[in-house]
């Protein structure tokens, strides 16, 4: 196990966990004393298969789960001695719906400022520019639960925004929302970090990890595995996949000197390319066997292909611990 | 949270447990309504025609401080426990439980939300009974400390129940089968002095029957116990259940994993 802090000694972190540790009533060792820091000013990503910690992890930053050891902090309010500190700097969208579905949209957003102690009419002013940023405002007079699920996803982000905290949480935030919805949100999130939200995310979609945030965690059965910076991350993966569409119906895969090739339907080849290796020679090679490559993808993205080799490799050490 | 903050939650609280049950008012507001009125005609009127004198009152007048009484427990109680456990059923909880808002403040707002359904439901039978009686105060400030104490230590009653509730069977299981019952026998209907000694002293032991007496007492001056004695006791079962009820909620019983 590698476990990275990040090097750099900011002013101030957004979020400091120190051997957390939870266990469940059933015996079960969700959290087994994990630490982790996200720097003020960060979009941070926590990123591990099911049932690998996440959601533990961070249900206990929001106080949504009790913790069995450690400690953690939110802007340097300790949840053990100053809880509201640390609860008005968070705000929280969770990965299941959990607003009332009987209610208007506005009435839960101006709801959720009276919660954090907003005068009402500062509430509907937050509310309305929230609603409006994320597209919701024609909708503030609908029941949640009218509401797509894409729109359900953004009513619970302008509920989490609606006190304007410092440290946003984000779990599994676009999940089953369509790609141009979910492309929209990444911009919203962007410009909200770049006006100085902390913004810590899980997600299933690597791609969207890759290309929002800067650090990422990975974490697996309870462990972080890596803690580090994404571009620190990347430069680990060593070999790369590649799909070449070419113009030739192909049998068996082309013989490359160095590649290792394999076919991927009719006339298309993959090659896996090591970073030393570079593309030039797999097209020289091609291009001597008079094969035309007409176009080129990678086969998952950088991030999704070295977060699997890790799990996997955990996994593999896990089978063989005594 | 400074004090005007936790004022601010305490009022959203109250405000949107008031517009939840204002909202669904054919289910909350309406019924307790019609069924008291067939109360008052059926046991007030037509049967208790028959009946004669209880208490030294006729029966009509001697049965409204119960009913009165009667809805507003039952309605207190129904507001806490239906609304707290819808919200840990839809996880709307979770709204409360991230926010910096401290849980005497979650808890006094369920409380004064549920006593505002029942003490609305408590005006609203007694104009109703205003058509079949006349309401003479015997002692008003006993009435009133009587009706908010009885609401608030069933709000409070309300709330244990869906704190410990997992299922929507659990929220109907006291109200009708402890409730309903000690409510009932709790002199309501009748006065404990036409029962035999030994069910006398049963109903002693039943704690709805020192509110109804405490009610009737503050309304018409005739009551079955000491007043006072029931005023003590309400309120050292009010601090009894805050008390836990705070604790549940410092644990996160059913609500926090």
């Amino acid at each position: 196990m590698t476990v990275q802090a990040n090097q750099e000694a900011p002013a101030t972190w957004a979020l400091e966990i120190e051997g957390l540790k939870k266990r469940y009533g059933s015996g079960f060792e969700a959290l087994k004393g994990i630490d982790l820091r996200v720097r003020e000013g960060d979009f941070f990503a926590l990123l591990g298969p099911n049932g690998a910690g996440k959601s533990t992890t961070l249900g206990i930053v929001c106080s949504l789960v009790n913790k069995s050891a450690g400690k953690v902090r939110v802007f340097g309010h300790d949840i053990d001695t100053d809880l509201a500190g640390a609860k008005l700097n968070l705000g929280v969208v969770p990965q299941e719906f959990n607003f009332n579905q009987f209610e208007k949209v506005f009435d839960i957003v101006t709801t959720q400022a009276g919660y954090y102690g907003i005068p009402l009419r500062k509430a509907r002013a937050s509310a309305e520019r929230y609603l409006r940023k994320l597209g919701l405002w024609d909708k503030k007079d609908t029941p949640a639960r009218m509401l797509s699920g894409g729109m359900k996803r953004r009513l619970m982000i302008a509920r989490a925004l609606v006190h304007e905290p410092r440290l946003l949480i984000l779990d599994e935030p676009t999940a089953g929302v369509d790609i141009e919805l979910r492309r929209s949100m990444w911009a919203f999130l962007e410009e909200m970090n770049r006006n100085g939200t902390t913004i810590i995310l899980t997600t299933h979609y690597l791609e969207e990890a890759e290309a929002l945030c800067r650090n990422i965690a990975i974490i697996d059965h309870g462990e972080i595995l890596r803690h580090t910076s994404k571009k620190e991350l990347l430069t680990q993966l060593h070999v790369e996949t590649f799909i070449l569409d070419t113009d030739q119906s192909l049998a068996t895969a082309p013989v490359l000197e160095g590649f290792e090739t394999r076919l991927d339907g009719e006339g298309a080849v993959e090659v896996d390319v090591e970073k030393s290796q570079g593309l030039n020679g797999v097209f020289a090679q091609l291009d001597q066997q008079g094969i035309r490559v007409l176009s080129m993808r990678t086969k998952s993205n950088r991030l999704e292909e070295l977060f699997l080799r890790m799990v996997e490799d955990n996994a593999r050490q896990g089978e063989v611990t005594p | 949270m400074t004090a005007s903050a936790i004022l601010t939650a305490f009022l959203t609280i109250v405000v949107r447990e008031i517009r939840r049950f204002t909202r669904i008012w054919p289910q909350t507001l309406l019924p307790p309504a019609v069924t008291m009125t067939l109360y008052f005609i059926i046991f007030g009127n037509l049967i208790g025609s028959r009946i004669g004198s209880m208490g030294g009152f006729d029966y009509m007048s001697f049965i409204v401080p119960g009913l009165i009484m009667m809805s507003v427990i039952t309605s207190t109680y129904a507001n806490v426990v239906s609304s707290f456990f819808s919200m840990k059923f839809q996880r709307s909880i979770e709204e409360l439980l991230v926010s910096p808002t401290p849980n005497w403040t979650i808890l006094a707002g369920y409380v004064v939300g549920g006593m505002a359904r029942g003490l609305g439901i408590g005006l609203i039978v007694t104009l109703l009974s205003l058509a079949f009686t006349r309401l003479q105060i015997h002692n008003l400030p006993m009435m009133v400390l009587t009706v908010f104490l009885t609401s608030a230590l069933f709000a409070l009653g309300g709330f244990i129940n869906a704190m410990l509730a997992t299922k929507f069977d659990d929220i109907s299981i006291v109200p009708t089968f402890v409730l309903t019952p000690l409510t009932y026998l709790g002199g309501v209907f009748y006065s404990i002095e036409l029962l035999p000694e030994f069910w006398q002293g049963v109903s002693m032991i039943n704690p709805i029957l020192y509110m109804v007496n405490a009610f009737r007492y503050g309304i018409l001056g005739v009551s079955d116990v000491n007043p006072y004695v029931a005023l003590g006791m309400i309120l050292v079962f009010i601090v009894i259940l805050s008390v836990v009820s705070l604790r549940m909620l410092q644990r996160g019983k059913g609500i926090r994993h």
